[in-house]
Order: structure tokens, then C-alpha cells, then sequence
């Protein structure tokens, strides 16, 4: 690894200023389970690391104010995968949050480290789409909030400016009921990066949400506001092809190692098809 | 700002003041500035958890952890598992089943079962599969390992 200075600023404004000051040149660490891999291959080599996880407003914490939930920067994913809250209004993204990685991964990975990264096949990704998640960004100027389908761009880039950082993500209380669910797929059982990865909620309105990661340059979110998908009485012909419009936007990448464009399109529908129908079911049941 | 911090943090309930380098790892310190060469250097990305060690009560790979974060922290590593000298149950059971092959993942592997037994003392066996799944195995002695958990969990005879 090449040499670097560590900085751990004591306060958000010291560590805005440091983003700020050294533009590309500093790299923020927060669970470093991506940041300290790219260090030492040497795809990254910044002349600053800015750890952020002694700095009180960031640390770990979920909380309910104001008909949304919070999530603190620091907040890890095993935190997020056994939260009360989470699990009782954000079922989806408890299941992400508990199959990003191992044990270990998850103990130290956070979920706004996740959203930076801004890697297609990010496993929250999807579900922080469908739940409507917002970003908050601190920076030179000041807060600001950001819905999570501005955030992404590409692998990598987001649509935060230089000496902005993430203090938080929040997602708005769900006004209606809902049955939701995550589902991917991997080369193999246990730790592995999803060659797919899909977000489907269903409300009792009969809107669906679908939200799909792995298959593009950056996650992509389908809103069926018509009810047909969640209409029972509605043909699988009809259903089909308004799924398949909702994938048009996959454009998997050829280059990838984990799985061929056609597979994960082929994948896609089936994990598509069978999310909807998981989700509709807990809806009903009331999960 | 240095390019060389001093930290202080207990391995094992021993107290451990040192000059780490910014970007050495946890791992890099653990085994060459401590010593402690039970905690093993393997795939550096994550993937094999053969240096997996406690930090705060949690696993982590320490191949993914700067030493200097580590500043404050309470660490247990493979080497902290005896007592007094004596094998901690565990360490038994995983000779006992054949749970050690050639041996190289088992420090890490010792480590994440113990930190599944602190948390969940009566694991099922897809709870045991999923806390060591970040503990890879090329002798393929995951029964073995999974037999070993079990047996010290109570739920069959060791």
C-alpha cells in the first residue's frame, strides 16, 4: 500500500474542509471494506484518508423523527439487518442490508459507504430505490438532500460535489401498507457479489415498485402505477409485458466476470417474476 | 497530520502501546509488530477470512482494517482463545471432529465461531453456515467445522 496520511477530524466541519481542500486527492474511510482493498491494489492512491468514525453526528444510530427514519452515516450493516425499525417499516432492505458480504464484511461495511460506492451491484441499492430513500449531503455550502434516484450515476460516481459527504439516509415512513421483498442472485451460496440484484414492493393502493441493480451501469427504478402488476385477475400475458418494459432499461455489461449479459437478463425476469409474487403474498399476510 | 501515529489498544487483555505506520493495516501490526502470527494473511481482499479477528466485540478482517483505527479498541485474536493454557472448548472440539486439515484457516475460523457462540450460544446448522461463511476452507472441512460448533453449542455429544 502505498503511503498516505490518515486524517480523523473531530467535527463535520473539519472534515468538510479537508474534502474540500484536497478535492480527488482525499478518499473518505468509513467501514473501508471497498477503500482499503483499492489502496492496495493501487487503483486508488489518494494523498489523504479522511476517517469519518469519530465524529459524533456520524456514528452509528437509526431513529424515527418526523415520519422518516434515520440512518447515520457510521451505521453498519449488521445494525441495519437487526434494527426493529428497519425490519418493522423497511423489511427489503433488512434483507439486503443481511446478505451484503460476511460476518465481517457486515460488521464494519456501511450503508452510506454502499450508496458511494455507487456500485451497480450494490445489494441496497434496489431497495433504498424502491422505499424512496433520500441522501443527506453535508458540505462547503451547507445540508442539502438528495432522492436516491439522483444520487447514482455510474460505477463509482455519484452526484455529490467536491467536499460533500453523506451524513445520513433517510427513508420516509410508508403512508399505505405494503408487502416487500429483496432477492439476488450469485454464483454461489454464501459470500458473493449479486450477479443480480432486485428490490419489488407491492401497496395496498396497487402500485408496484421494482428496482434492479447489477444489470447497468447504476441501479434502475420501475414504478407500475396502472395496478396491473398487482391485480390478481390480470393475464400473465398482460403482466409480462409490462415487465418486460419495466427490464428494458437493463444493459448488462459483457466485460463483467460474474455472469454473461444473457443470463442476468434471463435471471432478471425470473428473480422480477418471482419477487412480485413474494411481495404481493406478504402483502396479503400482512408481513 | 503524520505520517506515523501512536496508538494504544488491548490484544487479549494486555495493554499494547505502538508507532504504526498510516497505512499498515491491523493485520500487517498484528503479526509483525506484535508478533502474533496465529492471525493469518491470505486473500487481502475480504473473500477468505483467514485473518479474521475481534475488534469491540465484533469480527472483522483485519486485512481491511488500519491499524490506526484500531486506536482505543479492544482486540482478541486466536491466541486469546486458551485458558491459562489450556485449549478453550472449542479449539478441543475442532481437533476432536478433524476439524484441522493443514490448519491455515483455522485461527480465523476459531475466532468468527466464537464470536457466533458469544452472540447465538445455540446456533442451528444454517446460523453456523452463515456466521463462518466469510471462512473459506481449501481442505473442505466445512462438516467437520460445523460438527465442531455444534458440539460445543450442547447439541451433540463432543
Amino acid at each position: 500500500m502505498r503511503p498516505f496520511v490518515y486524517a480523523r477530524p473531530a467535527t463535520l466541519p473539519e472534515a468538510v474542509a479537508l474534502l474540500a481542500a484536497h478535492g480527488p486527492d482525499a478518499r473518505i474511510l468509513a467501514g473501508g471494506t471497498d477503500l482499503i482493498i483499492r489502496l492496495r491494489d493501487g487503483s486508488l492512491a489518494p494523498a489523504v484518508v479522511v476517517d469519518l468514525k469519530r465524529i459524533p453526528e456520524l456514528r452509528a444510530a437509526i431513529g424515527e423523527i418526523g415520519g422518516r427514519v434515520t440512518i447515520s452515516a457510521g451505521t453498519v450493516m449488521t445494525d441495519i439487518a437487526a434494527d426493529s425499525l428497519v425490519r418493522r417499516h423497511f423489511p427489503a432492505l433488512a434483507e439486503a442490508a443481511a446478505v451484503v458480504g460476511s460476518v465481517q464484511i457486515r460488521n464494519r461495511a456501511t450503508l452510506a459507504g454502499n450508496v458511494c460506492n455507487a456500485s451497480p451491484a450494490a445489494d441496497t441499492a434496489p431497495a433504498l430505490l424502491v422505499y424512496d430513500a433520500g441522501i443527506v449531503a453535508e458540505g462547503p455550502g451547507g445540508s442539502r438532500h438528495i432522492r436516491v434516484d439522483d444520487f447514482f450515476v455510474r460505477s463509482g460516481v455519484t452526484t455529490l460535489a467536491r467536499g460533500e459527504l453523506v451524513r445520513a439516509i433517510v427513508l420516509p415512513l410508508p403512508t399505505r401498507r405494503m408487502g416487500a421483498v429483496h432477492v439476488r442472485r450469485t454464483r454461489r451460496r454464501g459470500h458473493d457479489l449479486a450477479s443480480v440484484t432486485l428490490c419489488c414492493a407491492v401497496d395496498d393502493a396497487g402500485v408496484t415498485r421494482i428496482a434492479y441493480g447489477s444489470v447497468g451501469p447504476r441501479p434502475v427504478l420501475r414504478i407500475d402505477e396502472s395496478g396491473l402488476l398487482a391485480d390478481p385477475g390480470a393475464s400473465d400475458a398482460a403482466k409480462g409485458a409490462l415487465l418486460e418494459a419495466m427490464f428494458a432499461a437493463a444493459s448488462p455489461s459483457p466485460r463483467s466476470m460474474r455472469a454473461s449479459p444473457e443470463y442476468r437478463l434471463a435471471m432478471l425476469r425470473v428473480l422480477g417474476k418471482r419477487a412480485l409474487a413474494t411481495a404481493i403474498e406478504r402483502l396479503a399476510k400482512g408481513e | 497530520m503524520r505520517e506515523s501515529h501512536r496508538i494504544a489498544f488491548n490484544v487479549n487483555g494486555r495493554r499494547r502501546s505502538l508507532d504504526v505506520a498510516a497505512h499498515h493495516t491491523l493485520l500487517d501490526v498484528i503479526r509483525d509488530d506484535l508478533e502474533l502470527t496465529g492471525t493469518k494473511e491470505c486473500c487481502l481482499v475480504g473473500e477468505c477470512g483467514a485473518c479474521t479477528v475481534i475488534v469491540d466485540g465484533r469480527v472483522v478482517d483485519a486485512c481491511l482494517v488500519l491499524a490506526v483505527e484500531a486506536d482505543g479498541a479492544e482486540i482478541t485474536t486466536v491466541e486469546g482463545l486458551a485458558v491459562d493454557g489450556d485449549l478453550a472448548a472449542l479449539q478441543a472440539a475442532f481437533l476432536d471432529t478433524g476439524a484441522v486439515q493443514c490448519g491455515f484457516c483455522t485461527p480465523g475460523q476459531l475466532i468468527a465461531a466464537h464470536a457466533l457462540l458469544a452472540e447465538n450460544p445455540h446456533p442451528t446448522i444454517a446460523e453456523i453456515q452463515e456466521g463462518l461463511a466469510g471462512n473459506l476452507c481449501r481442505c473442505g472441512c466445512y462438516g467437520q467445522i460445523t460438527e465442531a460448533v455444534r458440539a460445543v453449542a450442547g447439541e451433540i455429544a463432543p
